[in-house]
């Protein structure tokens, strides 16, 4: 298995039935990824995409035996669905909703500690463009097709600029073995850190890259991990050299709020930290294949 | 989304913090009725914009008479107040509020705001108020308390103790801090706030604690269920294009480059503004269009960019997943024949559809300079912009 997910991963949709629930499950079914149902409340017992529609995370999980599982469910009502899912002994969700208030993401994290570690789901996003492991499975919205299968693992927060590295390398044959966007918030399910402290633990994995961001303190502390756990080397770029302090680039998390968080000062640590910096997104795919050369 | 001072100060009064007593008002007459209305014999005359250090940019006025209240009035409405938060333009005063003076024993520090890393509402208090935050805990970090709020049981009383025993207060006061400390927290949780921030609380010549300032920032993704809070806008306080961006969707921050950007998603947004820069240009401002960018939203992009009289050169950048570049050329194309453009374009375009999209752009015959990386867009669109500066200096 790849580092979050593979073809046998069994994958419901939250928020099945929308719009945009259902052209992103169909894409995935096309791209070959396991989608065994979805859930939309009051309509279970339906079809739909030709695959079961649930009322609960629960009845997904017994009677399709979930274990992944993707929210394209309002922001509104998308943290009780990602707590529902949690409940339900979901294994991996990544959610996708764009716009959930930060106090609701507040209490989702505080109700995912009450689970012990081992039990505890591991959650990607939200406002995120999902997890990718070529050629095997799809849990997101990226365009598939620029994505080879290899053995570099990606995580960045950018879901376009994720494309962008995917694409670089892709021209220069390098293949990925998964890809995961965690997400633009200020609050999110899993940190660069996790995503890397799995990386290193994936097999398939033989080269980590981080694409970062200005704003909070999510960069150094995976920099700070990958020099005390990691074997495997670590390349990062980190995006808004540009950017003013105190002014939100798009992201409500891409804000230079406090000393340590502009472009330059992360770029600073993590050349310190012993990361191999990649100096303008333009050179994301040379600067891996300069690494993977010295290996 | 920021508010005034005096909505802050409102908001906060609900919740059991003292306030003095205080008025708003959009005149000089109406500034003097406000005086009126206060008992005592000294002023404050503030003005209402969204930025801190008002005081040391002139935006505070302490007034004696009437006369020096109206004087004061007219000396801050509708002028543009320049402190170093705002930037060289400056923010418009059109309101100000008038408040009782207030003797002042003891200048403190409180504040809320949550914390990114431990995903907590984090409390700062210091017993040294008045001065910036920042600049104290570079100075003299320990003079700063910090307690963290665990977010299922929220702040105990014992918390907002610890708080008011290492603000210094005095034991005759503590009940009052602890119910001014406790509506701070439930004010920024009840209302969806990003941080509340009160600098200075003071201690009053009388014993009592008074919030002598106040601000409140609210998380934009929560206003959908803050209807009140949500009225409180001032679009006055932003930056007019901002405004125009969010109504149409888009995510738009102003800069001062000459080089407009249109581009889909924050990190590649970032990310293709640090090429313009490594390429010897300037970014004229931050734009996502975000995903399932149609024509319409397209075409209201760049003239949103193009607004901007400052710019020389425009690049578009996408990289298309859910977005199609053939979608994203038509709408282009349709752009730049409704727009009378007067700048060079470069267009990069990658993804879903691209050789579809580069046809479009090829067959319309219009003047678009074309880009396949990154790296080639922004050195392109940096030659245009040089070429059309010489070309300018030349006419002139």
């Amino acid at each position: 298995m790849a580092a979050l997910i593979d073809e046998n991963t069994r994958i419901i949709v939250q928020g099945f039935t929308g719009k945009i629930g259902t052209f992103h499950a169909q894409d995935m079914i096309n791209y070959g990824s396991k989608v065994v149902g979805g859930v939309t409340p009051g309509k279970g017992g339906q079809q739909h995409l030709g695959l079961p529609v649930f009322n609960t995370v629960k009845e997904a999980v017994q009677q399709a035996g979930a274990e992944a599982s993707i929210i394209f469910v309002p922001p509104a009502f998308a943290a009780d669905s990602i707590m529902e899912a949690a409940d339900a002994g979901i294994k991996y969700c990544v959610a996708i909703t764009d716009g959930i208030p930060t106090q609701d993401m507040m209490t989702v994290k505080s109700f995912l500690r009450r689970f012990p570690i081992e039990q505890r789901m591991m959650l990607t996003g939200p406002n995120c463009s999902g997890t990718i492991s070529p050629g095997r499975a799809m849990l997101g919205i990226m365009p598939g097709h620029i994505y080879v299968r290899g053995n570099v693992g990606v995580v960045g927060r950018s879901g376009t600029l994720g494309y962008e590295a995917a694409d670089q390398m892709r021209m220069l044959g390098i293949g990925i073995s998964t890809s995961i966007g965690i997400g633009g918030d200020p609050i999110i399910g899993s940190s660069h850190r996790d995503i890397l402290e799995k990386l290193e633990q994936d097999p398939e994995t033989k080269l980590a890259v981080m694409i970062g961001e200005i704003g909070g303190p999510q960069e150094v502390e995976a920099g700070k991990f990958a020099k005390e756990n990691m074997t495997k080397p670590l390349v990062a770029y980190i995006a808004g050299l540009t950017a003013p302090e105190g002014r939100r680039m798009g992201h409500a998390g891409a804000i230079i709020s406090s000393a340590g968080e502009s472009a330059a000062e992360k770029v600073a640590i993590l050349k310190d930290l012993g990361v191999t910096i990649c100096p303008t997104p333009s050179l994301m795919g040379e600067t891996v294949a300069k690494v993977l050369a010295k290996m | 989304m920021n508010i005034h001072e005096y909505q802050a100060k409102e908001i906060l009064a609900e919740y059991g913090v003292k306030i003095a007593e205080g008025g708003l008002a959009y005149s000089a007459s109406e500034a003097v009725q406000r005086a009126r209305e206060i008992d005592g014999s000294v002023w404050v005359v503030k003005s209402q914009i969204h930025s801190g250090a008002r005081g040391k940019a002139g935006g505070i006025k302490v007034c004696k008479t009437h006369e020096e209240v109206k004087v004061a009035a007219d000396a801050l409405l509708g002028k543009k107040l320049v402190t170093h938060q705002t930037g060289p333009a400056g923010k418009m005063c059109s309101r100000i509020y008038i408040e009782a003076g207030t003797k002042i024993a003891k200048e403190l520090y409180l504040s809320f705001l949550i914390d990114r890393s431990t995903e907590r509402v984090i409390m700062i208090g210091s017993a040294e108020g008045g001065v910036e935050i920042e600049a104290l805990a570079e100075s003299n970090p320990d003079a700063i308390k910090k307690i963290y709020i665990e977010p299922a049981v929220g702040l105990q009383d014992f918390q907002a103790r610890k708080m008011a025993f290492a603000l210094n207060l005095d034991t005759t006061l503590l009940n009052h801090a602890v119910k001014t400390i406790k509506g701070c927290y439930r004010a920024l949780r009840d209302l969806d706030a990003n941080s509340v921030e009160i600098n200075p609380l003071v201690v009053t010549e009388s014993n009592e604690l008074v919030a002598l300032d106040a601000k409140m920032d609210f998380d934009e993704n929560a206003l959908f269920r803050r209807h009140k809070i949500a009225e409180l806008r001032d679009n006055s306080q932003v930056d007019s294009r901002e405004v125009a961006a969010a109504e149409s969707g888009l995510s738009y921050v102003g800069l001062d480059g000459d080089i407009g950007c249109m581009i889909n998603g924050a990190g590649l947004a970032m990310a293709t503004m640090d090429m313009i820069k490594l390429a010897g240009g300037e970014p004229a401002n931050f734009l996502d269009v975000g995903g399932g960018a149609s024509a319409e939203r397209t075409e209201k992009a760049f003239r949103l960019v193009l607004a901007d009289k400052n710019v020389k050169a425009m690049l578009v950048n996408i990289f298309a997943g859910i977005n199609r570049c053939d979608w994203i050329a038509e709408g282009v194309v349709t752009a730049v024949k409704n727009i009378d453009m007067k700048v060079p374009l470069v267009v990069r375009l990658s993804g879903t559809n691209v050789e579809e999209g580069r046809r479009i752009i090829a067959e319309s015959g219009l003047p678009i300079i074309t880009a396949d990386t990154l790296a080639e867009a922004a050195e392109k669109v940096v030659k245009a912009r040089n070429e059309k500066v010489s070309q300018m200096s030349k006419g002139e």
